[in-house]
C-alpha cells in the first residue's frame, strides 16, 4: 500500500536517504540497586497489599500448598502448566484442572473457573508486579479469564524493579511473543472516577511468595 | 474564533454540573500524579524526563530507519507490517483482511488513533460490528460521543447518565450503582470477546529492535482484546516507534505516573508476532498497521516536530487551566487540551480552526508537567504566528494591526498620551466595576465586545503618575 510513499515523506521531511543509518541512540539507562533476597521479597508483599492484592509469604513450598488449597477450598480452579506449580503440589489439589494444551479446552475451562493459578516468570520487587512470559508452561488466559487469580513465586524469582527486568531480558520478544507485567487487580475509575475493581480482568490477585 | 468553538465553550461553561465534574476529575488526577513525581518518590524524575525526550528525539529524527527496523523484526516474528496514509487505507486494510477470513465481529480496545480516522463508523458502514471493551469507550460508544478526555474518556458523565443510556441500549432496568454498571459491562463484553473474530488494539509503544508492540492499560480489555480472538490487529501512529525495549524501563516509569498517578498501569502486554509454536493461546495473526494520518507534515519543522514525542499521558490536560474550564469536547478534534492545541493544527491546518493556538493563557503549566518535555507553550506561539500568516484570519488582522499601530504612535507622542490618558480617566467612573464597556458604541464592535465580555480596565486613579511625578 503506502509503504514506499510513506517512508519517501518521512526522509524527504529529515533529509535523509533510503539505507542511512541512525547515529548513536541516547544510552541505556539501567539502574540496579543492591537489594537482599529478604527485603525484596518483603517489598513485593507490602506493594501486593497497598494495590489492593492479597500478598503471602509461604516458608516452604508445602506452605505454599496449604495457602493455595485454603483460597480455593470447594471452588473450580485451572492452573498452568508451570513446573513449579506441580513441584507444590498445587496442580493436584482438589478442584484444580492442570496440563491442558488444547487452546479451545483451556478457553472453556478458563471462562467457568473462580480461579487461575499460575507461577510467574519473575516479579518487580517496588511496584508488586507479576512477569508472565507466553509458554508451553504458562498460558495467557489463566492470569486473565477467571475472577480471581493466584501467583505462587519462589522468592529468587523476584527483582527489584523493570530496570533490572530489562537487563535479564534485553529482548524479551527473543524469549516470547507475549510478555504481561501484572501490577494488581484488574481496574476502571471511568465512571466519576470511582474506583471499580474486576472490571475484564481478575478483581482479584493474590500472591504466595515462597521461601 | 468559529462559532462552534465560541458555542460548545459556553455551552460548558454555563453547564454548573459538567464544571464541577470536569474540575474534580482532573484535580484528582493531577494531584496523584504530583504525588507520584514527588521527589522523595521518584528521585530521578527530571532525569527520566530528560532521558526519555532524548530517546524521542533520537526516535524522530531517525524514524524511517526505525519503522524498518520495527518492520523487519515484526516480520522475523511472524507478523505483517501495513502501512496506512489516512484512515480510509486503515479501513480497507481491515475490511479486506475480514472478508478473506470470514470476520463479522470485531472487539476493539482503547485507541486514539482509530479515534483520529472514525475507525468503528467506517467498519460498520461496511456491516462489521466493531465494539469498544475499554469500559468508558464502550459507554462512549452507546451514547455515539466522543471521548471527553485522553484517559478518562467518559469523564464528563455521571452514574445517572449511565443508568439511562444501558437502560435505553441494552433494555434492561435503570442501575445506578457503579459496581454494578461496571459488572454489567463486563457481562456483555465478556461474551464479544469470546465470540470475536478479530481485535484491534492501538499501541503506546512500537519496539524496533524487538518488533513488538506494547499496550498499557488497567482493566484488561485489552489483554482479552489481544489475546482471544484468532486474529490480532495493532494500529498506531509512526511516531510511536522507540528503538529498544530497555528504553521502556523510561518510558513506563513515567507514562502511568503522568497518566493515572500509578507505579505501573495495572497491565502492560509486550506481543511480538502470533503465538508461537508450543505456546497454547494467543492469536494466530499478528498485523501492525502503521498509520501517517498528517503525522509526515509536522516532521519538516524542527522545533514543532517535537509534538510528535506524546506519549499520550494526558497530564497537561489536566494541569490546564483553559481544559479545566472548556472540557473536552469543545476542542474541534480527538485531542483536547494543550496537546490537542498544538496536535490539531499541525495535522489538520491552521485554519480548521484559527482560535485554537489562542484557547491557552501561556502559563506554562502543560509543558512543566509533560513526561518527555515537549516545550507545549513555544510550539503554541509558533502555530498563533502561522495562525497570523495564514489568511483564515486576515480581516482581523488588518483591525489588530491598525489598533496597533495607534497605540504604537501614541507611545511616541507624549503630549497626546497624557491628553488621551486624561480624557480616558475623565470618562471613567472613581468607583469600581467595568468602565470601558460603558463607553456608548464600543459594544456594537464584534471584536472589542468579544475582549470586553470577559475583561474590563480597573477605575482611573484619582491621580495619573505624571501627576504626582510633577508634585513630588
Amino acid at each position: 500500500m503506502s509503504r514506499d510513499h510513506i517512508l519517501h515523506r518521512v526522509r524527504t521531511a529529515l533529509g535523509r536517504s533510503a539505507g542511512e543509518e541512525a547515529g548513536p541512540p541516547p544510552p541505556v539507562r539501567l539502574r540496579l540497586p543492591e537489594s537482599s533476597v529478604e527485603s525484596r521479597a518483603r517489598q513485593m508483599l507490602a506493594c501486593v497489599e497497598a494495590l489492593a492484592g492479597e500478598g503471602l509469604r509461604a516458608a516452604t513450598e508445602e506452605d505454599a500448598r496449604a495457602c493455595v488449597a485454603a483460597a480455593i477450598e470447594g471452588k473450580r480452579a485451572v492452573a498452568s502448566n508451570a513446573p513449579y506449580l506441580e513441584r507444590c503440589g498445587i496442580t493436584s489439589l482438589p478442584g484444580v484442572r492442570s496440563g491442558i494444551t488444547d487452546p479451545d479446552e483451556l478457553r472453556d475451562l478458563c471462562a467457568a473457573a473462580d480461579f487461575g493459578i499460575t507461577s510467574a516468570d519473575y516479579a518487580l520487587a517496588d511496584t508488586g508486579t507479576l512477569v508472565l512470559l507466553a509458554s508451553p508452561r504458562e498460558a495467557r488466559l489463566v492470569s486473565l479469564l477467571p475472577p480471581a487469580h493466584i501467583a505462587v513465586i519462589p522468592c529468587g524469582r523476584i527483582l527489584t524493579g523493570l530496570d533490572e527486568l530489562f537487563s535479564i531480558l534485553p529482548d524479551p520478544a527473543a524469549a516470547t511473543s507475549s510478555m504481561v507485567l501484572i501490577t494488581g487487580p484488574s481496574r476502571t475509575a471511568d465512571i466519576e472516577q470511582i474506583l471499580v475493581r474486576g472490571v475484564h480482568g481478575p478483581g482479584r490477585v493474590m500472591v504466595v511468595v515462597v521461601g | 474564533m468559529s462559532t462552534e468553538f465560541d458555542r460548545k465553550i459556553h455551552e460548558t461553561l454555563a453547564d454548573a454540573k459538567l464544571q464541577l465534574a470536569i474540575y474534580t476529575a482532573t484535580g484528582r488526577l493531577k494531584a496523584k500524579r504530583v504525588e507520584m513525581v514527588a521527589a522523595q518518590v521518584l528521585p530521578d524524575y527530571q532525569e527520566l524526563r530528560a532521558h526519555a525526550h532524548a530517546i524521542k528525539k533520537h526516535a524522530i529524527e531517525n524514524l524511517d530507519h526505525y519503522l524498518e527496523e520495527f518492520e523487519r523484526n515484526v516480520e522475523a516474528h511472524g507478523g505483517k507490517v501495513a502501512y496506512c496514509k489516512d484512515g480510509t487505507e486503515v479501513a480497507d486494510f481491515v475490511l479486506a483482511l475480514a472478508r478473506e477470513r470470514g470476520a463479522r465481529l470485531i472487539v476493539k480496545s482503547k485507541s486514539m488513533t482509530t479515534e483520529e480516522v472514525d475507525l468503528n463508523e467506517r467498519l460498520e458502514h461496511h456491516g462489521l460490528e466493531s465494539v469498544e471493551t475499554d469500559l468508558g469507550e464502550y459507554i462512549l460508544q452507546l451514547a455515539q460521543e466522543r471521548p471527553y478526555h485522553i484517559v478518562a474518556p467518559a469523564l464528563h458523565m455521571t452514574r445517572y447518565d449511565v443508568a439511562d443510556l444501558f437502560a435505553r441500549r441494552l433494555h434492561i432496568p435503570s442501575e445506578v450503582v457503579i459496581e454494578k454498571q461496571t459488572a454489567i459491562a463486563r457481562s456483555v463484553l465478556r461474551q464479544k470477546f469470546l465470540a470475536a473474530d478479530i481485535g484491534i488494539s492501538g499501541a503506546n509503544f512500537l519496539v524496533a529492535d524487538s518488533g513488538a508492540v506494547v499496550i498499557v492499560e488497567n482493566e484488561g480489555n485489552a489483554r482479552l482484546t489481544t489475546s482471544a480472538p484468532r486474529i490480532h490487529i495493532a494500529i498506531a501512529g509512526i511516531e510511536k516507534v522507540i528503538p529498544r525495549a530497555q528504553d521502556l524501563a523510561t518510558f513506563l516509569k513515567l507514562l502511568a505516573r503522568s497518566a493515572t498517578g500509578q507505579a505501573l498501569s495495572v497491565y502492560t502486554s509486550f506481543l511480538s508476532g502470533p503465538r508461537r509454536g508450543g505456546e497454547i493461546d494467543g492469536p494466530e495473526e499478528f498485523y501492525v498497521v502503521l498509520l501517517d494520518n498528517g503525522r509526515t507534515r509536522l516532521l519538516p519543522d524542527r522545533g514543532k516536530r517535537e509534538s510528535l514525542y506524546c506519549i499520550r499521558c494526558g497530564a497537561c490536560l489536566n494541569a490546564c487551566p483553559v481544559y479545566r474550564k472548556i472540557g473536552g469536547h469543545a476542542f474541534p478534534w480527538v485531542y483536547s487540551g494543550p496537546i490537542g492545541a498544538i496536535l490539531t493544527p499541525q495535522f489538520m491546518g491552521v485554519a480548521h480552526e484559527p482560535a485554537l493556538p489562542f484557547a491557552s493563557s501561556l502559563c506554562g503549566a502543560c509543558g512543566e508537567v509533560c513526561p518527555v518535555k515537549i516545550d507545549i507553550p513555544k510550539i503554541l506561539l509558533e502555530l498563533r504566528s502561522d495562525v497570523k500568516k495564514s489568511e483564515a484570519r486576515e480581516k482581523q488582522h488588518r483591525l489588530e494591526t491598525l489598533a496597533f499601530r495607534a497605540f504604537a504612535w501614541l507611545m511616541r507622542h507624549p503630549r497626546m498620551y497624557e491628553l488621551a490618558g486624561r480624557a480616558a480617566a475623565a470618562m471613567a467612573p472613581s468607583e469600581d466595576g467595568g468602565w470601558v464597556r460603558n463607553v456608548p458604541g464600543l459594544m456594537n464592535i464584534p471584536p472589542v465586545r468579544a475582549w470586553l465580555s470577559q475583561r474590563d480596565l480597573p477605575p482611573a486613579p484619582a491621580k495619573s503618575f505624571r501627576e504626582m511625578w510633577r508634585r513630588r
